[in-house]
């Protein structure tokens, strides 16, 4: 049984299995936290995903009667997390179910049930008997239902997904495992799941600013409990959300018969000899998770494909789709590729990269089936754009 | 000119700022929003918004 404060439990579940999360790489597998609070009106926080039922509710019994558990706080409806409260309701027959108003409207769409609803809102204080619980609404942050519970007691902040991170462990605390990989999954998280909704992070991070708290227990992962790193996720979440980047490149390609992989080559050399940080991805090989966390962190992006039946390749037109989605912004790009005897192709890509949110350094260059080398020596004027543009 | 929320997401559209990222200039007010003018937040249609 672990306790993080006198009286506060997680009582979550590991899923040490878990590799991909609707299409996000999840290499170091993740948690579901559910936080018992051991007060006069027992209250959960979360539930798990529906695999995790039984260990969720084996740690419950460890603590207490789930019988005695008076309310379910359903910080979000998405199924990892609200995906067992039918079940837990027949061991807990006396709770009802707190959330926010778009909660109620998508849990009773998920689980097609009347439960005993309490709705809540932003400011709204649950008496719990020692313990006063509050709820901020977090609409788009990541969902339109989202919200996040608030011990002023135990000083802590249950913001559900956000500062999450998909890592399973044994240890609960983030300083407690190797923090490099923690940050990383912490930011491959933000890329692959709260990128899009910056301006309602910033609200999120200007209402959190107002409450006390020394801990901060999300739903997926670690807890941050050191005032250190409590300090830097807050900053690092301001930082993506305002969609500031790193002076570095990420070139990003696929390639067909290794023409448009020279070109890559090329720029790389060229940047790396510049002394300008970059990272070559080759979409064969490389995860859509991690190119988008790439991305994330850098101000240039350079895009590589060759032309397949007069389009771009389908792996990239995979990644720009997402990238779309996920909204960038502030960010430079330039296109490069290789083509037999028709450029038509291009210019679809370049639209692409456009209207996901890329100001485009230059026009494109494409060369024709295998380059000569002055051929590839005309990607140099991108470096020195790059150069000027990093001052 | 009055300003609309979104009941999903709780977005604001805002006249007098518009949504220039969507090609909707400042002025524009919501009724003459494009019908196919969605949330700029959450991508809802203008059906989901109620006037403040």
């Amino acid at each position: 049984m672990f306790q993080l404060k006198e009286g506060v439990y997680w009582a979550g579940y590991i899923d040490w299995n878990l590799r991909n999360f609707h299409g996000y790489s999840t290499p170091s597998g993740s948690t579901y936290n559910s936080y018992l609070i051991v007060d006069e009106k027992p209250t959960l926080i979360d539930a798990v995903k529906h695999y995790g039922f039984e260990e969720n509710l084996a740690r419950i019994k460890e603590i207490i009667d789930p019988a005695k558990i008076r309310y379910i706080i359903s910080n979000h409806t998405e199924m990892d997390h609200s995906g067992t409260i039918d079940k837990l309701l027949k061991y807990c027959p006396n709770a009802e179910v707190v959330c926010s108003p778009k909660g109620a409207e998508e849990l009773k769409k998920h689980f097609k049930s009347n439960w005993k609803f309490k709705v809540v809102n932003t400011g709204d204080v649950l008496d719990i008997g020692k313990r006063k619980l509050s709820f901020l609404l977090m609409p788009m942050v990541h969902w339109p239902d989202s919200m996040a519970t608030y011990s002023s007691e135990d000083k802590i902040l249950f913001p559900n997904d956000a500062f999450g991170q998909h890592y399973a462990s044994s240890e609960r605390y983030a300083d407690q495992v190797g923090l490099d990989t923690v940050w990383l999954e912490a930011a491959k998280y933000y890329a692959n799941i709260v990128l899009p909704y910056g301006s309602q992070v910033l609200k999120v991070l200007e209402a959190a600013a107002k409450l006390d708290f020394d801990c901060i227990a999300p739903s997926h992962g670690l807890i941050w409990r050191r005032k250190q790193d409590i300090e830097k996720i807050l900053s690092l979440y301001k930082r993506w959300a305002s969609h500031e980047t790193d002076n570095r490149v990420t070139i990003v390609y696929d390639t067909m018969w290794k023409s448009t992989e020279m070109m890559a080559n090329k720029l790389f050399q060229g940047l790396d000899m510049a002394n300008i940080p970059v990272k070559l991805m080759n979409l064969q090989v490389s995860q859509l998770a991690d190119i988008v966390t790439e991305i994330m962190y850098s101000k240039f992006v350079f895009f590589g494909t060759p032309i397949l039946n007069n389009r771009m390749l389908p792996t990239m037109a995979s990644l720009l789709m997402y990238i779309k989605g996920l909204k960038t912004k502030n960010r430079y790009a330039f296109t490069f590729g290789s083509y037999g005897w028709a450029t038509v192709g291009f210019k679809e890509f370049e639209e692409s990269i456009k209207e996901a949110g890329f100001e485009l350094l230059r026009e494109g260059c494409y060369l024709n089936f295998v380059p000569e080398e002055e051929e590839l020596n005309k990607l140099q004027d991108v470096i020195a754009l790059v150069k000027g543009k990093i001052g | 000119m009055k300003k609309w929320r979104c009941e999903v997401c709780g977005y604001i559209y805002d006249p007098a700022v518009g949504d220039t990222e969507h090609g909707i200039k400042p002025g524009t007010d919501f009724e003459s929003l494009p019908d196919d003018w969605t949330c700029p937040d959450c991508g809802v249609g203008k059906d989901q918004f109620k006037p403040l």
